[in-house]
């Protein structure tokens, strides 16, 4: 195998001429001793850490290898933390390398990258790392020369004492410097960020550039060890059912299969355990594939097999006309209600989608010794690890998750359900390398979904056209469901997600929760339950201006209201995307901000041809602030076009803008797909798309033709970052659709768009 | 048997002729730079040149093959420096990297057969590879840098082999 293999293997601990920064702080050092409630990445499992020791090591010639222990799927992390470290570390970019962390959270700290957190929590902690080792490379220098150690200063990767003129490389330093203790946190100094040369610009490439473009990049199915098998399971096309017979025979005839053996269904909550079948081993994929063709499985479909689509919508919309859970009130909304002088009331669809990634699931497990080895693309190295563990009867300790790139994740490669059943399979094959690897149809019709939605929303008016009363109700499968048996209702982080948190100037306000069972496996999908959230509420704001005769835009900001900071728990929202209330409080004018900004970048009314449309909505997620003006048109038989699209982001102080751009161009490539063609639906309980001529995503010639990202530009460091990979997507949606409704008055109140178009 | 030409190198197979060459090159010639993204001829993210021709691998078998000249994505170029590629890391094209490499095989497919192309163009020879991160507008960005750099060196475009690259999809 390639290029993994310096990942799994390398050397700073124990390879010769490479010093890892002294251990010094104890594992779980950084993690506060007070009683009080944590937030951010303190709160995450196994908390943060920040030892120079852990993360960077210096060899003799001077290379830097900075560990990154968040995993890469595109939102560029590998480069972002190697960014932070180096620039505080003062080290010149052609002599910094990256290598990835195996799982190991009690070492490394939390590891989940999901959220949009890993720069957000990990931002810090990183500056500290670097600039320890710069100030232990310093204090080298100045021990060597004699010198007291503010007269020397580390300066692109050599410390120099200007007074005498000397100066020593970084790799001349290294072994002293890696003899001395980690200086105490309160004692290093952080760079001015004046003089930050990486971060905040874009004056470096991505790391894995040349990886990637030669195709010497290492994904989870590129794995190969000495005599891997290759296996694809057959699973229950039914959620929660299971095999009931099979025969293996034809299969075992395949030349190239070494054997076929059924795994089990889950015992109990689905979590992330394998949803069972049978596997198909064998010496290469084709024959795995070929041999699974050629099994006889007669299946027992389960509780779940009358799940269809059609009828689950009806369900939704009858849940969503009745009351539900009362999850958010402030006021008196049945009272403002009948007092208004109009009412307006619409519900919005939003089916199930899979995230896709272009990899889709695969890993490798080996057993040999007492121990298991795991490569895996996997979000979740250290649950992957415990999970693993715990399934194949051995300790953490006895377990090693390598992680590889990401072909994308969005959320699936957080359930390592995949990397558990290459377990089995290795096991089940005396140890013997066993990869599972995932076929697109595998994807699609056993997914973790992303929940679907009906969402009611209802609103009284005044004589002005300005809301006084607010009532929304989300009805949706809640994520809940494959850790529990059975719940109904949507759990404080979905609901917090744009319904517990809005931001809107209604005096009057609800927010209810009826009851939806989950039939199928529901799981993160990239911005999670903002999606729908979002989706309805901007639609619905569009629709209240429009009932009001009012402009799209400034109804919009006077929805928002005036600017002001609000504490999310007072609105209804204890959860606040795990982050601390004070610091991360609801800044509407920061909201307006961007509304403000996407919409002069669009050229907001301006006179435009018939067909054509400008649309614009915001959303607040991941405590970061998104809006999107949209340009479309709708051409002969309702053919659509999305020509341009302005995105403004406010993610608070910025670490890589680069990356911040391609994530929002990202996000409306992805947005579109939504918008116009993207859905799972399912009858009978099987998933009705397979592959990718029915799940039908953005594409070069329907994606938006020109995307102009419009990032607020912030000085103060000492403001708190927010996210950045998935606050791009919620607004995305609406602001195609509200543009529809510009463009041709048709107002789309189901996703996605598909033929609604069309006349 | 099948007998092909790999990035210059000439192997035999003698394994199932309906085995699609997109798992040769990964399983058996341990070219993993070619992906596995639908198996069906819809995401792209397996294309490489066969005989000149950007081919979805993972519908083309082996038997299909024999005879042929293959270049994958390790064969591009001599050194990762064909103008596409370049261009690629010029504008950082790629966010999780899985799909491009297909994308580049097909873009250079594409700027040999036509050095000079137009937005519609671009959207005829790319719009079978799919990028779910959404990379598509600096793609584009990317292939017009690009031409303009092969067009201003004089070199061609294409790193496809000799017998004359034809652009197209087969």
């Amino acid at each position: 195998m390639r290029g993994i293999a310096n990942v799994s293997r390398r050397g700073f601990l124990a390879g010769t001429g490479v010093f890892v920064l002294a251990a010094g702080l104890p594992a779980g050092a950084f993690a506060q001793q007070e009683k009080e409630k944590k937030f951010g990445g303190e709160a995450m499992p196994n908390g943060l850490r920040d030892d120079p020791a852990l993360f960077v090591a210096i060899a003799e010639d001077g290379t830097v290898t900075v560990t990154c222990h968040r995993q890469e799927m595109g939102q560029g992390v590998r480069t972002s933390i190697a960014m932070v470290v180096a620039d505080e570390l003062e080290a010149a970019w052609d002599r910094v390398r990256v290598v990835q962390a195996p799982g190991d959270e009690e070492r490394y700290g939390n590891q989940d990258t999901d959220g949009s957190r890993s720069l957000r929590h990990h931002y810090m902690p990183m500056r500290r790392v670097g600039a320890a080792a710069r100030t232990m490379l310093e204090q080298a220098a100045a021990k060597q020369w004699g010198v007291p150690v503010a007269e020397v200063r580390a300066q692109d990767h050599r410390v120099v004492h200007q007074a005498s003129g000397r100066a020593l490389g970084y790799g001349e330093l290294a072994r002293a410097a890696s003899a001395l203790p980690v200086p105490d946190r309160a004692a290093v100094r952080l760079k001015d960020p004046k003089d930050f040369r990486y971060i905040g610009k874009e004056t470096v490439g991505l790391v894995d550039n040349a990886g990637i473009t030669t195709g010497k990049a290492t994904y989870g199915i590129d794995v190969r060890l000495d005599g891997m098998l290759y296996a694809v399971v057959a699973r229950p096309p039914v959620y929660g059912g299971k095999v009931r017979r099979f025969d293996a025979a034809a299969a075992m005839k395949v030349p190239g299969v070494v054997k076929v053996l059924a795994i089990d269904p889950p015992a109990g909550p689905t979590e992330f355990e394998p949803l069972g079948g049978v596997a198909v081993v064998a010496r290469n994929s084709w024959a795995a594939i070929k041999g699974r063709d050629a099994l006889q499985i007669e299946w027992d479909d389960g509780p779940n097999a009358g799940y269809s689509s059609a009828a689950y919508r009806a369900a939704l919309t009858e849940a969503a006309r009745k009351p539900g859970k009362v999850v958010r009130e402030q006021g008196d909304v049945a009272g403002a209600m009948a007092k208004a002088a109009k009412k307006v009331e619409a519900e919005y669809y939003i089916p199930h989608l899979a995230q896709a990634p272009m990899e889709p699931p695969a890993a490798v497990v080996r057993i040999a010794g007492g121990k298991a080895e795991a490569w895996a693309c996997t979000q979740a190295p250290q649950v992957t690890r415990l999970r693993l563990a715990k399934k194949l009867g051995l300790t953490p300790e006895q377990v090693r998750v390598n992680v590889t790139l990401l072909g994308g994740g969005f959320g699936r490669k957080s359930k390592p359900d995949y990397v558990l059943e290459a377990g089995i399979l290795s096991k089940a094959m005396d140890g013997a390398p066993v990869k599972v690897f995932w076929t697109r149809e595998d994807d699609l019709r056993h997914g973790y979904y992303h929940t679907v939605s009906l969402q009611r929303l209802e609103a009284g008016l005044d004589a002005h056209g300005r809301p006084v009363a607010w009532l929304h109700r989300t009805v949706a499968p809640t994520i809940g469901s494959i850790f529990a048996p059975d719940p109904k209702h949507q759990l404080p982080f979905e609901l917090g997600m744009g319904v517990t948190n809005a931001p809107v100037a209604v005096p009057n306000y609800r927010a209810e929760n009826p009851e939806a069972p989950a039939h199928v496996r529901i799981g993160w999908y990239r911005s999670v339950s903002n999606i729908p959230h979002a989706f309805a509420i901007q639609s619905f704001i569009a629709e209240l201006a429009h009932a009001a005769g009012r402009d799209p835009k400034d109804y919009l900001l006077e929805v928002i209201g005036p600017p002001r900071r609000m504490d999310p728990s007072e609105l209804g929202d204890l959860w606040n995307h795990g982050e601390d209330p004070e610091r991360y409080v609801i800044d509407t004018g920061r909201l307006r901000k961007v509304v403000e900004t996407a919409a002069q970048g669009i050229g907001w009314g301006r006179k435009l041809p018939k067909g054509s449309g400008l649309g614009i909505a915001a959303h607040y997620s991941f405590v970061s602030y998104v809006a999107v003006a949209a340009e479309v048109v709708v051409g002969e038989g309702g053919r659509l076009s999305i020509p341009r699209v302005d995105i403004a982001v406010d993610c608070g102080p910025r670490v890589n803008p680069e990356r911040v751009r391609s994530q929002m161009e990202g996000a409306v490539i992805m947005g579109a797909g939504h918008a116009l063609s993207a859905q799972v639906t399912f009858d009978k309980g099987r998933a009705q798309q397979d592959n990718f001529d029915s799940y039908v995503l953005a594409r070069m010639d329907t994606a938006p033709r020109e995307i102009r990202v419009h990032q607020i530009a912030w000085d103060d460091q000492t403001m708190p970052l927010g996210g950045v990979g998935e606050p791009g997507l919620p607004p995305v949606i609406p602001a195609i659709t509200n543009a529809v409704f510009a463009a041709t008055g048709k107002r789309i109140r189901q996703l996605p768009i598909g033929d609604q178009l069309a006349v | 048997m099948t007998t092909l030409t790999i990035n210059g190198v000439e192997r035999r197979f003698d394994g199932d002729p309906e085995m699609p060459l997109l798992w040769y090159l990964r399983d058996e010639a341990g070219l993993t730079g070619t992906k596995f993204g639908c198996g069906a001829a819809q995401c792209g993210a397996c294309t490489v040149h066969l005989n000149g021709m950007a081919v979805f691998s993972c519908i083309t078998p082996m038997a299909a093959a024999d005879g042929g000249q293959v270049t994958t994505i390790e064969g591009l170029s001599p050194d990762g420096n064909h103008p596409v590629q370049v261009a690629w890391r010029d504008l950082n094209v790629a966010q999780c990297g899985y799909c491009q490499t297909g994308q580049i095989m097909q873009a250079a497919a594409l700027l040999a057969g036509n050095p000079n192309p137009s937005d519609a163009d671009i959207d005829t020879a790319m719009s079978g590879n799919l990028c779910r991160c959404g990379t598509y507008t600096r793609i584009r960005a990317a292939i017009k840098r690009a031409a303009q750099g092969s067009r201003a060196g004089g070199a061609p475009a294409g790193g496809t082999p000799a017998g004359g690259s034809k652009g197209g999809r087969i």
